[in-house]
């Protein structure tokens, strides 16, 4: 007999007071809510910086915004580990089908934000070289507007997404 | 060697040439060009040895259309020249400087990419900054302003300012 089930070896309670005190410490929850939260408390972004958006987005994720307080302050180099697409930038036409391979290519669930004006709708670039919203690709979740957004609006939008994740299916 | 010099000694080679803001211009005919290019070069007092820009100017009203410019630049004697050459708009086309000057591959490939214009004995005159099936040359001042479709997968979306919903 293991020694902590000793009746009232360590604090003289009996089997029984025991018994509801272990029951106490027992967290009840759904599946959806622990799935969720683990999704959500830690994300995977994907690299994926393609202009100017990409240095706030940078700016971010180092030490004076400090993403890991969400604990995604690690962009992985392939899109294999990732779960998150920040698109940082605008997209040229030539870059599209790689930004879709790149999407095709992270596991599911996962998820696309799409930081600042030109990634969301082409912005200032209204011409034959940039792709009018990466919207037209790929599935966007949050839309981050700004030229660029600071890092406090990509944060915002990062909550945002979190506060998606945790209220949506756990079944995505 | 001073701009009005400079001229004067590429006007015995090429007699069209104009000064403007100390920068010397000369203008060729496009059968002529390889010729005087090869003879800027060859020229002691000129050794026009370097190409550091091509590039191509459209202009829709004049006649002809297309103008090939060639920024040339002496190594020996550090001075300048441009070299124009007309290019026709229903036909333009223009001998390749590739051979002569190997950085021209990929600045006459951009301009071909642009423009349209046709750089004839290029070694591999393909797209190289737009994508591989794209059909027209943005460039040219006759092009549609404005966003354009998004082409993907077989999908065609508008750009945001002509989207309806």
């Amino acid at each position: 007999m293991p020694v902590e089930r000793i009746e009232g070896f360590h604090s003289g309670k009996t089997d029984a007071e025991a018994e509801a005190e272990v029951k106490r410490g027992i967290l009840l929850t759904t599946l959806d809510k622990a799935v969720n939260w683990s999704r959500k408390q830690s994300m995977w972004p994907v690299t994926f910086g393609l202009a100017c958006c990409a240095i706030e987005m940078m700016s971010a994720g180092a030490g004076d915004y400090d993403l890991s307080r969400w604990g995604m302050e690690l962009f992985r180099a392939s899109p294999r580990q990732a779960d998150l697409m920040i698109v940082a930038g605008r997209v040229s036409q030539k870059m599209a089908p790689v930004l879709r391979t790149v999407y095709d290519q992270m596991p599911e669930p996962k998820w696309v934000i799409s930081m600042g004006v030109c990634a969301s709708a082409g912005g200032m670039f209204t011409n034959y070289a940039i792709v009018q919203g990466v919207d037209t690709i790929v599935p966007v979740d949050i839309y981050v507007p700004g030229c660029p957004p600071k890092p406090e609006m990509l944060m915002y939008g990062i909550l945002r997404l979190h506060e998606k994740v945790r209220t949506e299916g756990h079944f995505k | 060697m001073i701009a009005a010099e400079l001229a004067e000694r590429v006007r015995t080679i090429s007699p069209d040439v104009v000064v403007s803001r100390d920068e010397v211009t000369a203008f060729v005919q496009p059968e002529a060009l390889l010729g005087a290019l090869a003879a800027l070069r060859d020229d002691a007092e000129l050794s026009f040895d370097a190409l550091s820009s091509l590039t191509v100017v459209d202009w829709p009203d004049r006649v002809p259309r297309f103008w090939v410019a060639y920024e040339l630049y002496s190594m020996t004697h550090r001075h300048r020249l441009r070299v124009k050459v007309g290019v026709p708009a229903e036909d333009p086309r223009v001998a390749s400087v590739t051979p002569m000057f190997p950085t021209a591959n990929w600045h006459e490939r951009e301009a071909w990419d642009f423009f349209g214009v046709v750089f004839e004995g290029h070694p591999d005159l393909v797209r190289i900054l737009l994508p591989d099936d794209w059909e027209g040359f943005p460039l040219r001042k006759t092009e549609e302003l404005g966003g354009i479709d998004t082409r993907y997968q077989g999908a065609f979306i508008p750009p945001v300012d002509r989207r309806t919903t």
